[in-house]
């Protein structure tokens, strides 16, 4: 505030700045913002950087050549973009009916651990076809995934139980489940880990195909990317083509409009939280299964946490997640390089408040506006 | 294990989330929810441990750390209350925000070895009262005494004051309190800012006096988030999120100490015997979280009590409230 204030100021600026409310928004105004936003997110971030004395431009140029450089690289950042749009997608899901699903992380540990315990425990043998075996765990992990949903579901559909705090709950619950597991059932001589699976639980990789094309030889790319962008699309299909992904987006647009309707809520509720982990399962079984191959201790950066700005950033559409991950899986895999270890984190949460700061453009239109004496 | 000293710990430790609960339950009353308190601990916890580091003075740290988180939170009551973002998401973001920034300004900081720690107090004549004197008024840090004196202070403040009336009015219904002539901005730029002060309070309270030190990520381990879910547990009341801190607390030493002797109420003490049995140990904070959140909401719903009418809705002047 400031100390006096001149009834009459002896000068005025020739300008001033009118903010008024948009009645409608243009088609492109919305990705034009965004893209703003990132700019203005890796500017704040290099700010950053370059206060705790890093060169920040050295860090972006080693991340976009660590990532996208050669076809090697760009093979790894995919690997690291497939949990991260399947992550990306239980979130979209979620969020598109404003259902808080911030327990991503620990729907990704479960569905790891529900495809561990089917292999170690010889559920599923390891003398089964592949063509078997990988259905199977697919299915388990989804299962798995789905289950540690199913009670903030539940919860929030019959008590009102906040889903924001109970969903993060069960991530801590989840990581201390696989710890003990690794650390007390499935320890390989007294390592962090499991055992090796046998290959009948191995996603196959590109690189498996190098005798037929040559061009594969080293590429990690496993089919769980495949998996992943089949999963984008039948997302998209349920939320804009079917009869419940309209319940789903009314509900989250109109919770009152949805009640009047007769929509079922509660249904609703429980079947779109158990959707969103199913995919995070998902994610956590394809990580095991395609990249690690065994069950371990802290076997995600972050996933699950990363997927709810990969949501955000995709406008909750889930074709576009795909594209998105893409950029934050080459984000995590040269991140995991530079130092301090926090800047790849710093970096995500400038971008995601930037976004949303950013998204007041598409409400209110800024003018300037000639000052009338 | 001795009941008394598992008590004593969870008074000590429950302070911590005493403080960052007491904070949001200002914030939410006001009508913003900041899910930040998380990232604003660990901003808090960081910045006081570096900067005692530094100068060898813990009350600076402490001031540094309540004003950097207080700092943090007004970027979220700028998203929030002018830019009248979703305010789910804007709190993800500043925990996001909040975890990077303790993490890249905190690289090293473990390394750092000893700091001097605030002060500890026992308080004469009130220590001689049996089982509570030990308890509640011995060896404690003098962050423990303050968290004793805040909670009436806050009670008072908002129950019975006419600041903590426009508070609340703000809080259940911004356009009455704007046609009342209070500025609902003003208010809630000032109670967003208090609870992120009373946050990095929490943070700088576990690095210098609780379990001195920077642990990176581990140094809060998910006390702000259920700090969250103690405000919705307490119904916005600080009574009832001191009896929910301190019971927290003291559940975080007795799973400690319930590992260490061989017998049990007289039987064969199993979490002694197999080590790996503490994972389950582990999860009991974060499902007794969840526990009480259930048990908060089906009191609400008898009660009818609930969230601030106005929690999480942006203020838009002119606009007719839902």
């Amino acid at each position: 505030m400031t100390t006096s204030a001149p009834a009459t100021p002896r000068w005025r600026l020739p300008y001033r700045l009118v903010v008024e409310p948009r009645l409608e928004v243009p088609r492109w105004l919305s990705p034009l913002v965004s893209l703003g936003a990132i700019i203005a997110a890796l500017l704040l971030g290099a700010l950053v950087l370059a206060l705790v004395g890093g060169d920040p431009w050295k860090a972006y140029a080693h991340i976009a050549r660590a990532a996208f450089g050669e076809i090697g690289v760009f093979s790894d950042t995919l690997v690291k973009a497939t949990p991260l749009i399947l992550t990306g997608l239980a979130c979209s899901v979620a969020f598109r009916m404003k259902l808080w699903n911030i327990g991503a992380e620990g729907q990704f540990y479960a569905g790891a651990l529900g495809a561990s315990a089917l292999v170690l425990s010889g559920a599923v043998p390891a003398d089964l076809s592949p063509w078997l075996s990988i259905p199977i765990l697919v299915v388990g992990g989804m299962v798995c995934g789905a289950a540690w949903g199913l009670i903030p579901g539940l919860l929030k559909a019959y008590l009102r139980v906040n889903e924001i705090i109970t969903t993060l709950m069960m991530n801590y619950i989840a990581v201390a489940l696989v710890n003990f597991f690794v650390f007390a059932v499935w320890s390989e001589s007294g390592f962090q880990m499991s055992p090796m699976f046998p290959k009948n639980a191995w996603l196959p990789r590109l690189a498996d195909y190098a005798r037929e094309v040559p061009l594969f030889r080293g590429l990690t790319t496993h089919l769980g990317l495949v998996l992943a962008v089949l999963a984008a699309g039948v997302v998209w299909y349920i939320l804009y083509r079917s009869l419940w992904g309209y319940e789903i987006r009314l509900i989250g647009d109109n919770p009152r409009a949805a009640e009047y309707a007769g929509l079922d809520i509660r249904r609703t509720t429980v079947l779109a939280l158990l959707l969103s982990a199913s995919l995070a399962g998902l994610g956590g079984m394809s990580e095991i299964t395609g990249v690690v191959h065994r069950l371990q201790t802290s076997i995600s950066p972050g996933y699950g946490f990363s997927g709810i700005i990969v949501a955000w950033l995709a406008k909750l559409n889930p074709l576009l997640v795909v594209p998105v991950a893409i950029l934050f899986g080459g984000l995590i895999l040269a991140g995991r390089e530079i130092q301090p270890a926090g800047v790849p984190r710093l970096i995500q949460g400038i971008i995601l408040f930037m976004l949303i700061a950013s998204e007041v453009l598409l409400r209110y239109r800024l003018r300037l506006e000639r000052a009338t004496a | 294990m001795d009941l008394v000293i598992i008590l004593q710990a969870g008074v000590a430790s429950g302070t911590v989330l005493l403080f960052a609960t007491i904070g949001e339950i200002f914030t939410e009353r006001a009508g913003v929810l900041n899910l930040g308190v998380e990232g604003m601990m660990l901003i808090g916890a960081m910045s006081a441990f570096a900067i005692t580091a530094a100068t060898g003075n813990g009350w600076l740290g402490l001031l540094v750390a309540m004003l950097a988180a207080g700092a943090l939170a007004l970027l979220h009551g700028v998203v929030a209350i002018h830019f009248q973002a979703d305010q789910v998401v804007s709190g993800l973001a500043l925990t996001f925000l909040g975890t990077g920034l303790s993490l890249v300004f905190g690289e090293g900081l473990s390394k750092a070895g000893t700091v001097s720690l605030l002060p500890q107090a026992t308080i004469p004549l009130l220590s001689a009262i049996p089982v509570l004197g030990p308890i509640l008024f011995t060896g404690h840090s003098v962050m423990v005494y303050v968290g004793y004196l805040l909670v009436p202070a806050a009670w008072f403040f908002i129950n019975h004051t006419r600041p903590g009336l426009h508070l609340r009015a703000v809080g259940e219904n911004p356009t009455a309190a704007d046609a009342m002539g209070i500025n609902v901005f003003t208010l809630r730029y000032t109670y967003v800012f208090v609870g992120g002060v009373l946050a990095g309070l929490a943070g700088g309270t576990i690095s210098l006096a609780i379990s001195p030190g920077w642990f990176s990520e581990l140094t809060t381990s998910g006390q702000g988030w259920i700090a969250v879910g103690l405000v919705i547990f307490a119904q916005w009341d600080p009574w009832r999120a001191a009896f929910g801190a301190y019971a927290f607390g003291a559940l975080r030493r007795l799973i400690l100490d319930i590992q260490g002797p061989q017998l049990l109420l007289g039987l064969r003490n199993p979490f002694f015997y197999n080590p790996y049995l503490g994972f389950f140990l582990q999860m009991l904070p974060y499902a007794f979280t969840i526990a009480v959140l259930v048990i908060g909401s089906r009191e609400a719903m008898r009660k009818r009590l609930g969230a601030p009418a106005a929690l999480g809705l942006p203020y838009i002047r002119g606009e007719r409230g839902a």
